[in-house]
């Protein structure tokens, strides 16, 4: 992952990214550049595709069969589905958090150690895990009880766990798909919040279901559809207050004042 | 507490309303004083500066746009929005007042005739004070102070109606100084309208913080309009 060139001015840029299940390409011809350290949400109706791509950058599709991918995906100018890529090691620098919490069945302290355990840490786990559930902002509310269960905690807490784990190994690209679509809104302000603060450090990339979630809590908005062959399409893509309040293609403009989609 | 982005841009909106209104105090100021030395470099500057005016109001409302668009600011937040939208528009006009006056000051360039000045500079100095003060209860969401500012206004509309009586007697046994008579008639019109502005910004603060939107303005001059 040290090979560098221009394209590192962008986080991940894709480039005629094509992706297939089998013989139905769920996502086609989409040129996308992730500027670094900001949120850039992905928007669009069901179907869309816009979860094929954003596990399209940690590779967690490689787990579904009859997918492949044409086109490019770079990280660091490397294409993420080179053959001497280890899709370990690409999420070890961008990680996941997902729709439901879903912390193990461990304790606090054990489910945020995990992957830098995994990984051969020879470093201060004390540090590295309190470092990690400061930053996800749950320090202070589980501090003095590290060795409870995980699953003991509120579903707020537990998504912020997920994300403490996540940060543990240290990744530069945060993915999370639908994060807040389990939480309350009290839940959901504090995970957007929180994303505002990691996005200093650390860029985001959320898809998510809730436009508005999407107009408060991002820097960019990409807007996907599908098309006449039901292919998800990238129709538009720009900065969020841009896009929530002049958008250039009429097909977003119908799907974010809600007569489309 | 959540919310920290949509409460730091409602604060960018107030900090930008503060230095609109410190734009628009200057420019009044500086046209007043502009007229009663004759300066017609200042009084164009004072011109100049009114595009910066405008494109300050453009660039909050447009903000203000673009939070209201993606934060889905409810009650308070929403009150003080709408409110500001109001707010800027009644600072501009106030930055056209002071435009016009500047404008005054060029067409009397070389013209002998008496100026009101020192009635002018009390009425620019009361509505400057008000102006001020309105943006502080502003900011302070202080519906109170909010009240009590426009009372304030009787006294600009006091001196409106002495140098109005004055300039008319001037004209009367002057008539060659009529038409510049009727430009100064102006200056003075356009600082009288500028206090009521004034107003009608305390009215959005109560707005802000009570939710009640009141007619403050009892302005005995309007009548006669």
């Amino acid at each position: 992952m040290s090979e560098q060139n221009l394209s590192n001015h962008f986080a991940i840029e894709t480039r005629n990214l094509n992706l297939f299940y089998g013989n139905f390409r769920a996502v086609k011809d989409v040129n996308l550049q992730i500027v670094p350290r900001k949120i850039t949400a992905i928007i669009g109706p069901s179907g869309c595709g816009k979860s094929t791509v954003l596990r399209s950058f940690n590779r967690m599709n490689d787990f579904v069969p009859g997918f492949h991918m044409e086109g490019e995906i770079l990280f660091h100018g490397k294409n993420l589905y080179a053959p001497d890529v280890d899709p370990v090691q690409v999420r070890q620098y961008i990680g996941m958090v997902f729709q439901k919490p879903n912390p193990f069945p461990k304790s606090i302290y054990e489910n945020v150690a995990w992957g830098a355990r995994i990984n051969g840490y020879k470093g201060n786990m004390d540090e590295l895990v309190e470092g990690a559930l400061r930053a996800a902002a749950l320090w202070d509310e589980v501090k003095d009880n590290l060795k409870k269960s995980g699953l003991s905690l509120s579903g707020g807490q537990q998504q912020r766990l997920c994300i403490a784990r996540a940060l543990a190994v240290k990744p530069e690209i945060i993915l999370m798909d639908e994060p807040c679509s389990a939480l309350d809104p009290i839940a959901t302000l504090k995970i957007e919040d929180l994303m505002r603060e990691l996005s200093e450090n650390y860029t985001i990339i959320i898809v998510t279901h809730n436009m508005q979630q999407a107009a408060r809590a991002s820097d960019y908005t990409a807007f996907f559809t599908m098309d006449e062959d039901r292919a998800g399409v990238m129709v538009e893509y720009g900065e969020t207050s841009q896009i929530f309040t002049n958008p250039r293609d009429k097909r977003t403009e119908d799907y974010i004042t809600g007569r489309f989609g | 507490m959540p919310r920290a982005t949509l409460d730091r841009q409602l604060h960018q909106i107030q900090d930008e309303v503060l230095t609109l209104g410190s734009m628009v105090e200057q420019a009044l100021v500086k046209s007043v004083d502009a007229l009663k030395r004759r300066d017609v470099t200042a009084a164009q500057q004072v011109i100049r500066g009114d595009q910066a005016v405008n494109e300050k109001r453009y660039a909050i409302e447009n903000g203000i746009i673009a939070v209201v668009a993606t934060q889905q600011p409810m009650a308070h937040d929403l009150r003080f929005l709408a409110a500001v939208l109001e707010v800027i528009i009644e600072l501009e006009r106030i930055g056209d007042y002071a435009k016009g006056i500047a404008r005054v000051c060029q067409r009397l360039e070389g013209v002998e005739i008496p100026i009101p000045s020192r009635d002018f500079e009390r009425m620019a100095e009361i509505t400057v004070s008000m102006l001020h003060r309105s943006l502080s209860a502003f900011v302070k969401e202080d519906a109170s102070l909010a009240h009590r500012i426009p009372d304030e206004d009787e006294q600009v509309d006091a001196l409106y109606n002495s140098v109005y009586h004055g300039l008319i007697t001037s004209m009367i046994q002057h008539p060659e100084w009529i038409d510049h008579s009727n430009l100064l008639l102006w200056v003075a019109h356009n600082l009288e309208r500028a206090a009521d502005r004034v107003t009608n910004i305390c009215e959005r603060t109560v707005f802000i913080a009570t939710g009640e939107l009141l007619e403050m303005d009892l302005d005995d001059y309007e009548e006669t309009e």
